[in-house]
């Protein structure tokens, strides 16, 4: 039986720092949206160098979600189901990417799939190159982002606890008739949620973006990099770029927000 | 855990898997503010010292377009009499810095005049401007050149070419030429300093850059130089000058001098730059 | 110490058999379960009947020994077989329906998991739901039922996927008391009545009495007692049985057919429909509420008088318990009347007498 969070008593100072914190993060967002020529707006993302770096942004991280969908949703399974000390180095080594500065995750994916890469160079000799391609930019997203997926649903699955799946497995469900019938259905709020965070944090990725996959309109020219090239040169249409990514990421967080309030509601006695 | 309904679990231990870690990052937000502060509260007042006792080596804020930090770096230290403290990135970029705080350097030198240009519009730099010295655009591959580079040709179908972007001094200059050469360039990707361009072509990550004559020097036998056609027409001027709201103007005027003057003048000719 | 009174109607072969032990939680047991024996495992907390019961669902490991259903081995050196293979239901004192499913879809999945065709799945749910009473449920969502009826689904989806063994973890421990009856009638109609095998882990007496034939008390990992239900209720031998149920149990040595002696010296005369042997070890048992307490030495009346002191009142309604200990620290109970108990001016501490008629207690040999 939980209780309501407004009768959890509440230090009334704390509501100064609270605000200047929500003040310190608003103002500078509020700030973009006004000082974009709001009658310019539309002409300025309909340049042909606008709608490519749009239309790129939104392929690639849309494919990066997909791929840390895909391997990463393993990963949080597993790890959320085993506590030796490998699960922990393992958990460890995922989190770094999301503490790394992101020119040195750039870096680090240079020196390996780059052409004299560990991993490059055997896919130099078979003729596949991905530096300077759109995949590229998919590799940068998914090594920054899909870490946040994977502590994201893991912390959820552990928090939800085995019960379901074992009283299934003495139903006779087998390993994977659980998973795609008790825990997957359960967990679909924590892993839109992870999705959510997963996309937005590739849509904002930057540094190892522009270290590792180059920047060239339509090809590499994400978003960021598109504000980046053009910032001093044409300033309004920078802004107007930035607040198309900032109503993006509001958008995105504020889907997934809804969708775990949505899900909570429920409580079986 | 079955009996979880009769002692339900508060909730700041239903996920203990997120508590630790998200404590531990609040103590380290709290402690890099209370790092970044102190540190910025020091440098403000080292350089807000400004003139010091005359056998001090006096301070002074250059920055540079990414082409001149070897020659540049060289130059200054034939001077221990001053502190020099360089900033060296693509040209354009230097000026937007400097656009957003005017103070920040005392002296500005680009790779052509079009970024001077700019900022001399913008107010921030003094009129009178020097040339510093001239340079000229060139093809470079990788040693050995993999990728079997000819020139600015056929050769390059299919090929990894990187440039700078058209806004950046040395982009500019790339495209230049092929337009006068009448070919149409392709690059995988335009990078924002002609630094990163030869790191591309030194790394072997790129085929084939257009750089300056000065960067394919500097890179000694790591890369190879191939002709440009109508490189010699594609002139890009260096160009020198005292910002407006420089906090050190005499230092800066000094280093002025010491580029444009003689000792200046025979390490730019060593790095292969062309002198006015 | 395992003499169990075989009922007579046991059949020839086991539905289960356990012989295993478990380092790690001090688990050993040897368990022999009859088809269609309904099994009550007792025991204090830590005792290990959890343990016990996730060995057989196949949710533990054993470290040594085997685990037989049917004659199948599940669990033994080199073979583990996994949870949802052991056709075992479970039910726990949680009902842990799932929520994303309605009622409905709850007690068709260990048939759809199983690989039924939808239609025949949906068939057999109604029957089952009809069988628990909760057939106008079917459409409801799990949370908008209340405790014992969502007991009730659990039962019907554990039964509909026909499992050759049931294992109820307490069941009842979470229902109000005014529930637990209708669900307790209920479960003794869906597994006495039809002859299922089941081990029930329990804390109340009442549900082994009902429910099973056969009582288990596990103490520190091990069995210590196993018997028929009756017996062992009516005669415990166990402090923890004698507990459970609810009576005074001293133990002493036979000195006549109806009489036994105590270690402090006294005597205790009482029915033993099985006479005791001279000099060996026996049992006597009492109802507290059969006990009287007095603050001088009783006289007349074929009564047993025993001497104790008085180590704690407790009320408990309309009654007082009076908790003492004998001689040599055995401890015993009385029920007395608040009157009674404010009458005499008991306090800890205090001599007493108590008094118990004859006819009122129970010898049997150990």
């Amino acid at each position: 039986m939980s209780r309501p969070s407004s009768a959890v008593p509440l230090p009334d100072w704390l509501l100064l720092p609270a605000a200047l914190a929500v003040l310190f993060l608003l103002v500078p967002l509020l700030g973009v949206a006004v000082r974009v020529p709001w009658a310019r707006a539309p002409a300025l993302l309909a340049t042909a160098e606008s709608v490519d770096a749009l239309r790129l942004s939104l392929l690639t991280c849309v494919g990066a979600t997909a791929v840390s969908l895909a391997l990463g949703l393993p990963l949080a399974i597993v790890l959320s189901r085993r506590d030796g000390r490998l699960a922990g180095v393992v958990r460890t080594v995922v989190t770094i990417p999301m503490v790394l500065p992101p020119v040195v995750a750039g870096l680090a994916l240079l020196i390996t799939f780059g052409r004299r890469g560990v991993v490059g160079s055997a896919l130099s000799a078979w003729g596949i190159e991905i530096g300077f391609t759109t995949v590229a930019v998919v590799v940068a997203q998914v090594f920054v982002s899909m870490p946040y997926l994977v502590t994201s649903v893991e912390g959820a699955l552990r928090a939800a606890g085995g019960a379901n799946e074992e009283m299934a497995a003495t139903l006779g469900a087998s390993p994977t008739y659980a998973l795609r019938r008790v825990t997957l259905p359960l967990m679909l709020p924590a892993v839109a949620g992870g999705a959510a965070l997963t996309f937005a944090r590739a849509l904002g990725e930057f540094g190892a973006t522009i270290t590792f996959a180059g920047s060239l309109q339509g090809t590499t020219r994400t978003l960021p990099l598109q504000i980046y090239q053009i910032r001093e040169l044409d300033t309004d249409a920078a802004l107007a770029l930035s607040l198309v990514l900032i109503v993006v990421a509001a958008l995105t967080v504020g889907l997934s927000g809804w969708v775990a309030r949505r899900t909570v509601r429920r409580r079986t006695p | 855990m079955s009996r979880s309904h009769l002692h339900p679990t508060p909730p700041h231990l239903r996920a203990p898997y997120l508590r630790a870690p998200s404590r531990a990052a609040f103590l380290a937000i709290v402690a890099g503010c209370v790092l970044t502060l102190v540190l910025a509260g020091c440098g403000g007042a080292r350089t807000a010292g400004g003139a010091a006792s005359a056998t001090e080596p006096r301070p002074v804020v250059v920055f540079a377009a990414a082409s001149l930090t070897a020659a540049f770096q060289q130059i200054a230290a034939t001077n221990p009499q001053l502190d020099v403290r360089f900033m060296f990135d693509g040209s354009p970029t230097l000026v937007e810095q400097l656009g957003a705080r005017p103070d920040v350097a005392d002296v500005l030198a680009t790779a052509d005049e079009v970024t001077m240009g700019k900022a001399a519009q913008a107010g921030l730099v003094a009129a009178d401007q020097r040339l510093v010295a001239t340079n000229t655009p060139v093809l470079i591959v990788p040693k050995g050149n993999p990728g079997r580079i000819t020139g600015l040709d056929s050769s390059l179908a299919g090929k990894k070419l990187v440039v700078c972007a058209p806004a950046v001094p040395c982009g500019a200059a790339a495209w230049a030429v092929a337009r006068n050469a009448g070919y149409d360039l392709r690059p995988v990707s335009e990078e924002q300093k002609v630094t990163d361009v030869l790191g591309k072509v030194t790394s072997g990550e790129a085929d084939a850059g257009i750089v300056f004559s000065t960067d394919a020097k500097r890179a000694g036998d790591a890369v190879a130089t191939l002709p440009l056609p109508g490189a010699e027409r594609v002139v890009s001027r260096s160009v020198i000058a005292l910002v407006t709201q420089a906090r050190h103007p005499e230092a800066a005027t000094e280093f002025i001098r010491l580029v444009t003057g003689d000792t200046g003048r025979a390490v730019l000719a060593s790095h292969g730059f062309t002198l006015p | 110490m395992n003499d169990a009174a075989a009922p007579s109607w046991i059949r020839a072969g086991h539905a289960l058999r356990l012989a295993a032990s478990v380092r790690d939680r001090g688990l050993e047991v040897r368990l022999d379960v009859a088809p269609g024996e309904v099994v009550a495992v007792v025991g204090a907390n830590g005792s290990g009947k959890s343990s016990l019961v996730r060995l057989v669902s196949g949710q533990l490991r054993v470290d040594h020994g085997t685990v037989t259903i049917d004659d199948e081995v599940v669990s033994g050196p080199g073979v583990h077989l996994p949870v949802h293979r052991r056709r075992v239901a479970l039910l726990e004192q949680r009902p842990l329906l799932f929520e994303h499913l309605d009622v409905l879809a709850n007690v068709t999945f260990g048939l759809l998991a199983r690989g039924a065709k939808p239609a025949a799945a949906v068939a057999r749910a109604h029957v089952e739901l009809e069988a628990v009473g909760c057939h106008d449920l079917a459409g409801r969502r799990t949370w908008e039922i209340s405790g014992g009826q969502a007991q009730r689904v659990a039962l019907a989806r554990a039964l509909a996927t026909d499992p050759r063994l049931v294992l109820l973890d307490e069941p009842m421990a979470a229902l109000d008391a005014s529930v637990a009856p209708s669900v307790r009638a209920l479960l003794r109609e869906r597994l006495r009545g039809e002859g299922r095998t089941a081990v029930l882990v329990t804390h109340d007496p009442i549900d082994a009495l009902s429910l099973a034939d056969t009582l288990v008390v596990l103490s520190r990992g091990r069995v210590v007692e196993q018997g028929p239900v009756g017996t062992l209720l009516a005669r415990p031998r166990d402090p923890f049985l004698a507990d459970l149920v609810g009576v005074n149990l001293v133990a002493g040595r036979g000195v006549s057919p109806d009489t036994l002696v105590l270690p402090t010296g006294e005597h205790v005369t009482g029915v033993s429909p099985v006479p005791l042997s001279a000099d060996h070890a026996a049992l006597a048992s009492f109802a507290p509420a059969a006990v009287a307490v007095h603050r001088n030495v009783p006289t007349g009346s074929p009564r047993n008088h025993l001497r104790a002191t008085v180590t704690g009142l407790e009320p408990r309604g309309s009654l007082v318990r009076l908790t003492a200990v004998l001689g040599d620290g055995a401890p015993l109970a009385s029920d007395l009347t608040v009157a009674a108990a404010v009458d005499a001016g008991l306090v800890a501490g205090s001599e007493v007498w108590l008094a118990v008629k004859a006819a009122q207690v129970s010898l049997y040999p150990r």
